[in-house]
């Protein structure tokens, strides 16, 4: 079996859609790790910053929060939110932002407000921050999903941030002028959303994992059939992960 | 201190800022953000004074947030964001107010929120994005239509308009501005003039100060006039915007301050073991906001050692190789 972790593989696997020399946007946990390991393992020329105003801090350790002191050093320019938002929406920029959820639907709608009603929930999350500012704007999206049916479902209780909306062209003729989900990264494999239909399909599961276990544990109809098993992690990336990125193992567990 | 000095008339304790400024039902904007420069001492005091009925506007906000709400000072919000990150992913006491329905909320994002103290500091009446469209953050009001334009509470959550410039079907979303009736915030340095410099991030803390009727900041300490004009590039806030300047060190405890000291992770998991009970969130309140008798007796109470754990590397800005697990 694998002598690696769940949280790690996904890390790993969201870092590796990152190219170098992305402007990467970054939020807590899981999308932390992936930015940071990125940086360190194959894209040394992308630029890691924080809706809080931290641009391209040296992260020697790793930040809990977007406003932890760790993002404020080493940094380009310290700045604050209206200039990191510009910089996520800018047009010359390929901005990828990182982003978690309690709920996605079958286009990439992702929901972090609330299970239940509105405004009395039954559940209440965080809140957007600044998910729905980046869902909205930056170039592109990658979202770290908890694969379950109760989270991957037909209708989200909220709608918090916005993906490929009902697909198709709907996203740009909503007023988007880009963006959209590059891919959901989970702890069963990587999911991707088809060229014109924008719907959600399973492009790759991670070693051990079947395709039909990423279909029973999602809540709709999902293709599995152009699944392919994603590459094992390698040593390099694991002992960047975990000697340097998270030694502590805050986000790692 | 000069003949020039200006700040001898400002400067005040948290007790006669709060008399003075915040009174019950008062639109406050909380500075800091999450986990970082929470105007905490002000926040404490606050709850000693017993003000109902506050009005927070907020775009992401922890840990000044949750002890307000849970203390039942707050009765509305507008939100993008309540969490401490690991700490509290979701924070206790607003996630528990939101859930009984005993708090009025409203959600935008952070960028919205931002945007909205842009406005007010600007003097326009509104702030257009396309951050939101065809989301719940526009179809879904959390405010009682009823209660739409009473006070401050804005007679819409927001506005879809065609651009005007550019033909039909390019929509953005117009949001209301915010004004606040007091901003706080929590400054390393005030000079003796009363310029306000926030070293690391500012957050939105200058938006909501320049959109804010009146100003109190907290600071670590208060500097020559010649040190902080000596450069003045480094400076967040003129003199004149100030109302109250509060000098109260660790006044952002147990969050963060840059370059003072870090977040205490130690007294974060403990608020994080008791407030989830109301039992242990009122024990909590008795014994870190209500019996100490001043700032210092709290600090007091958290200890040297504890405070020497998350004091500042003069470099980093942080406690290097703090245990924050």
């Amino acid at each position: 079996m694998s002598n690696y972790t769940k949280k790690e593989m996904m890390a790993l696997a969201a870092g590796r859609l990152v190219r170098n020399g992305d402007v990467l946007f970054a939020g807590t946990g899981l999308s932390m790790l992936a930015a940071t390991v990125a940086k360190r393992v194959h894209a040394p020329d992308a630029t890691v910053f924080f809706e809080t105003g931290g641009i391209d801090p040296s992260l020697e350790e790793l930040p809990l929060a977007v406003a932890d002191p760790r993002v404020m050093v080493g940094t380009a320019m310290n700045s604050g939110l209206i200039e990191a938002f510009s910089i996520l929406g800018h047009r010359r920029l390929r901005s990828i932002a990182f982003l978690g959820a309690a709920q996605i639907d079958p286009y990439g709608n992702i929901n972090s407000t609330v299970l239940g009603g509105y405004p009395k929930p039954k559940v209440r999350f965080p809140g957007s921050g600044g998910a729905c500012d980046a869902a909205s704007l930056a170039h592109a999206v990658i979202i770290f999903m908890q694969h379950e049916r109760r989270r991957f479902v037909e209708q989200l209780d909220y709608l918090t941030s916005p993906g490929w909306l009902q697909g198709g062209d709907s996203r740009q003729r909503a007023g988007f002028k880009r963006g959209g989900p590059l891919a959901v990264v989970t702890n069963l494999g990587i999911m991707k959303f088809e060229e014109e239909t924008k719907r959600m399909y399973l492009a790759e599961v991670y070693p051990g994992v079947a395709p039909e276990q990423v279909a029973e544990n999602t809540g709709f109809e999902v293709d599995i059939s152009r699944a392919v098993v994603a590459q094992d992690p390698g040593e390099d990336e694991l002992y960047t992960l975990r000697e340097k990125v998270d030694p502590q193992r805050l986000i790692l567990g | 201190m000069g003949e020039d000095n200006t700040l001898t008339d400002k400067i005040m304790t948290a007790a006669q800022a709060v008399e003075r400024f915040i009174p019950d039902g008062a639109q406050i904007a909380l500075g800091g953000f999450t986990v970082t420069r929470n105007p905490m001492a002000i926040a404490r005091e606050i709850i000693r004074a017993g003000r109902k009925d506050l009005y927070l506007v907020c775009h992401s906000h922890g840990q000044a947030m949750d002890l307000l709400i849970g203390a039942g000072c707050v009765s509305r919000l507008e939100i993008a964001y309540g969490g401490t990150g690991r700490f509290a992913p979701t924070c206790i006491r607003f996630r528990q107010a939101v859930q009984k329905g005993t708090l009025k909320i409203e959600d935008y994002s952070n960028y919205q929120m931002s945007l909205r103290f842009l406005a007010g500091a600007m003097g326009l009446p509104f702030m257009a994005t396309k951050s939101g469209l065809e989301t719940d953050l526009v179809r879904k009001q959390g405010f009682d239509p009823a209660e739409r334009g009473q006070g401050k509470v804005p007679s819409k959550k927001l506005a879809i308009v065609e651009n005007p410039f550019n033909g039909p079907g390019d929509r953005v979303i117009l949001l209301p501005a915010l004004t606040p009736d007091v901003a706080l915030l929590h400054a390393q340095y005030v000079g003796e003039d009363g310029t306000v410099r926030i070293k690391g991030l500012g957050f939105a803390d200058l938006e909501q100060a320049r959109a804010a009727d009146r100003v109190i900041v907290t600071c670590e300490d208060i500097v020559p006039r010649e040190f902080i004009r000596l450069d003045p590039d480094q400076n967040s806030l003129p003199p004149f915007l100030v109302d109250a300047v509060v000098p109260l060190k660790w006044g952002a405890h147990p969050t963060a301050c840059h370059y003072y000291y870090d977040y205490d992770p130690r007294h974060l998991k403990l608020y994080g073991d008791m407030a989830p009970s109301d039992d242990g969130f009122r024990e909590y309140l008795e014994k870190w906001v209500l019996e100490p008798e001043s700032h210092e007796d709290y600090l007091d109470r958290i200890g040297v050692k504890d405070l020497l754990r998350i004091k500042a590397d003069p470099v980093l800005g942080y406690a290097k190789g703090l245990d924050r697990r």
